[in-house]
């Protein structure tokens, strides 16, 4: 489909947005139009329609779709917000791979093929685009809050070197990009057995937290399943605010599961009351 | 436990749906084996991770299964160490045919088998569960799949006790190394000398930058800050926790490394390359052996 409009201006906000991404950019020659190939349709059935776009210096995906909705496509259902990284709306599959539509630069994407833009594909779609996350919200409710032992907030001490690797953990954007990514939840049929690498990222930030009181070891082990991650760190290359999920989350929690239930001696330790109590 | 524990299952299943039936429109199937959109060379990492472990593989079943050129002048091929031949040498006179390797393989295999950067390694290459990100893992796969929760693979959860055992290989290594100054003629540092440094070294860099490592330095704490001991422990992690960032990479520096280090005293020790040293005192000398 040609389209003779002239392309939306950029947003400035769109450069912040992107300065961090992985690979190098290159200067896109004035007057590159590019070729999308954009999934339009519902859970049931659909189809990937193509759009032309022309493209200008310092846009990027989300700005391409915003184009084709001004100009070709007003019924084009997608989710975005903030269009700098942060409200984690704008979750997509560009070229295969899980990635949020306001980070991603045209730039860094070969132009000489057709770009595809699907929803993410563990989550039912809902139009478009737009997919029902509501699973997570599930997943999350199961998840037993933070539960400090007093409420004296005045009288918490906190130190930089105690909580520095929960502040990387609540850096989180909740875009579920990760659990899109995440073959067991994906591929595997497992929603009902794995919360997912969000989820393990949450639990890590509580298991953590030195004034956090609930023993999380059975809930990560059973309920959250984290025996099910395979650690092979799709969801560390996906995620956009770079959490090291899978080294500073899910492996400490898997240690921290073998301590318990896997270590012959700290099972021993246990079975003669010698574990010192984490909580 | 506290009584404030989750207690998920109190509450109804997560899922009714299967992730098949999510998405029945027929471009947004995902579960078949290599299904993707990615137009990027996604196999390239598999492919060569294979094709390093399979003649890696290859090569150390060759090599161990020969029982000779493993040991010359100071040097002793890192697949033979310890060298038991040493310590019993009763029992390899009495079975001639027993290659000493046999009895020790077993600890870097473990130790490298149940290591997490390997295990992302053969779940991705070997068992494509998912060979890359967002690439269909096959059906069969996807319905075999258990994670590490059922054995064969719940024993990775015991890596730390191959760790334990690592630590025992380390403390061989350097006393190879310091071994391989002392030549026949006098000390010196000869190419051999080097080739198991390095072996050494990458080793040493690979075990100390282990996961379970880090866990049992720290990562176990909740609290840094509560006694001068966990103060300590903490600025250990910290520096363990930039050299754990590397392990993927001493994963296979070290491989390489232990590879180059029987290649080449194989070599010297059948006589096809000569090693060359610097014997202090006494200047260089080519084929020392
Ligand atoms: S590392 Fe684990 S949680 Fe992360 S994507 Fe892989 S299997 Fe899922
Ligand atoms: S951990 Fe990263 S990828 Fe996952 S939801 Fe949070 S920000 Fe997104
Ligand atoms: S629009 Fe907010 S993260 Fe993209
Ligand atoms: S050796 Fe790789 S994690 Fe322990």
């Amino acid at each position: 489909m040609a389209c003779s409009h002239p392309t939306n201006a950029p947003h400035p906000k769109a450069n912040s947005a992107s300065t961090t991404i992985k690979g190098g950019t290159k200067a896109v020659a004035e007057g590159t139009v590019a070729t999308f190939s954009v999934y339009r349709g519902t859970a049931e059935s659909g189809e990937m329609k193509t759009y032309q776009v022309p493209v200008a210096e310092g846009m990027v995906v989300l700005d391409a779709v915003h184009h084709m909705q001004a100009n070709d496509a007003p019924d084009l259902a997608a989710r975005w917000n903030c269009k700098a990284a942060k409200c984690g709306s704008c979750s997509a599959e560009i070229n295969g791979k899980p990635s949020l539509m306001c980070k991603t630069r045209m730039d860094a994407l070969p132009l000489d093929e057709p770009i595809t833009i699907t929803p993410m594909k563990a989550f039912p779609v809902l139009k478009d685009l737009v997919t029902d996350v509501s699973w997570n919200y599930r997943v999350n409710e199961r998840i037993t809050p933070f539960t400090p032992k007093s409420d004296d907030t005045d009288n918490w001490t906190l130190y930089q070197e105690d909580v520095e690797r929960v502040q990387e953990f609540r850096k989180c954007i909740e875009c579920f990009l990760c659990q899109d990514v995440c073959h067991v939840i994906r591929n595997h049929d497992k929603k009902n057995d794995f919360y997912g690498p969000r989820f393990m990222v949450r639990l890590a930030s509580l298991d953590m937290h030195p004034l956090d009181t609930v023993d999380r070891l059975q809930a990560i082990k059973e309920e959250a399943g984290v025996g099910f991650c395979n650690i092979t760190k799709c969801c560390t290359e996906v995620c956009p605010e770079h959490i090291h999920i899978t080294d500073n989350a899910i492996i400490p929690l898997k240690e921290r599961v073998a301590d318990r239930y896997f270590d012959p001696i700290g099972k021993l330790k246990g079975a003669l009351g010698l574990n010192k109590s984490r909580k | 436990m506290s009584s404030s524990q989750t207690s998920a299952s109190s509450l109804p299943p997560l899922s009714e749906v299967k992730t098949a039936s999510l998405n029945t429109s027929p471009a947004l199937q995902v579960s078949t084996l290599g299904s993707t959109e990615r137009p990027d060379a996604w196999w390239i990492e598999p492919v060569l991770s294979v094709a390093a472990l399979l003649g890696f593989s290859v090569y150390v079943t060759w090599a161990v299964s020969q029982n000779a050129n493993y040991h010359i002048g100071p040097f002793l091929s890192p697949l033979y160490s310890p060298n038991l031949q040493e310590y019993f040498p009763k029992l390899f006179q009495a079975l001639p045919w027993l290659s000493p390797a046999y009895l020790v393989l077993w600890v870097p295999l473990l130790f490298r088998g149940t290591c997490y950067y390997a295990r992302r390694v053969a779940y991705r290459s070997f068992l494509m569960t998912p060979s890359a990100c967002a690439v269909g893992p096959s059906e069969t796969a996807s319905a075999l799949y258990e994670g590490e929760t059922k054995f064969p693979f719940a024993v990775m959860n015991l890596h730390r006790y191959f760790f334990y055992l690592a630590l025992v290989l380390v403390f061989f290594h350097w006393k190879h190394l310091v071994d391989a100054f002392f030549y026949p003629q006098g000390v010196g540092v000869g190419i051999g000398t080097l080739v198991v440094g390095i072996d050494t070294v990458f080793l040493t860099l690979y075990v100390f930058s282990c996961h379970s490592w880090r866990h049992l330095l720290a990562g176990k704490l909740d609290c840094f800050t509560c006694s001068a001991v966990d103060k300590m422990r903490h600025g250990a992690y910290k520096r363990q926790s930039k050299l754990n960032e590397s392990h993927g990479h001493y994963f296979w520096f070290s491989l390489a490394a232990v590879w180059f280090a029987d290649v080449y005293i194989r070599q010297v020790a059948s006589g096809n390359w000569h090693d060359t040293v610097y014997l202090f005192g006494q200047g260089l000398t080519t084929n020392p052996f």
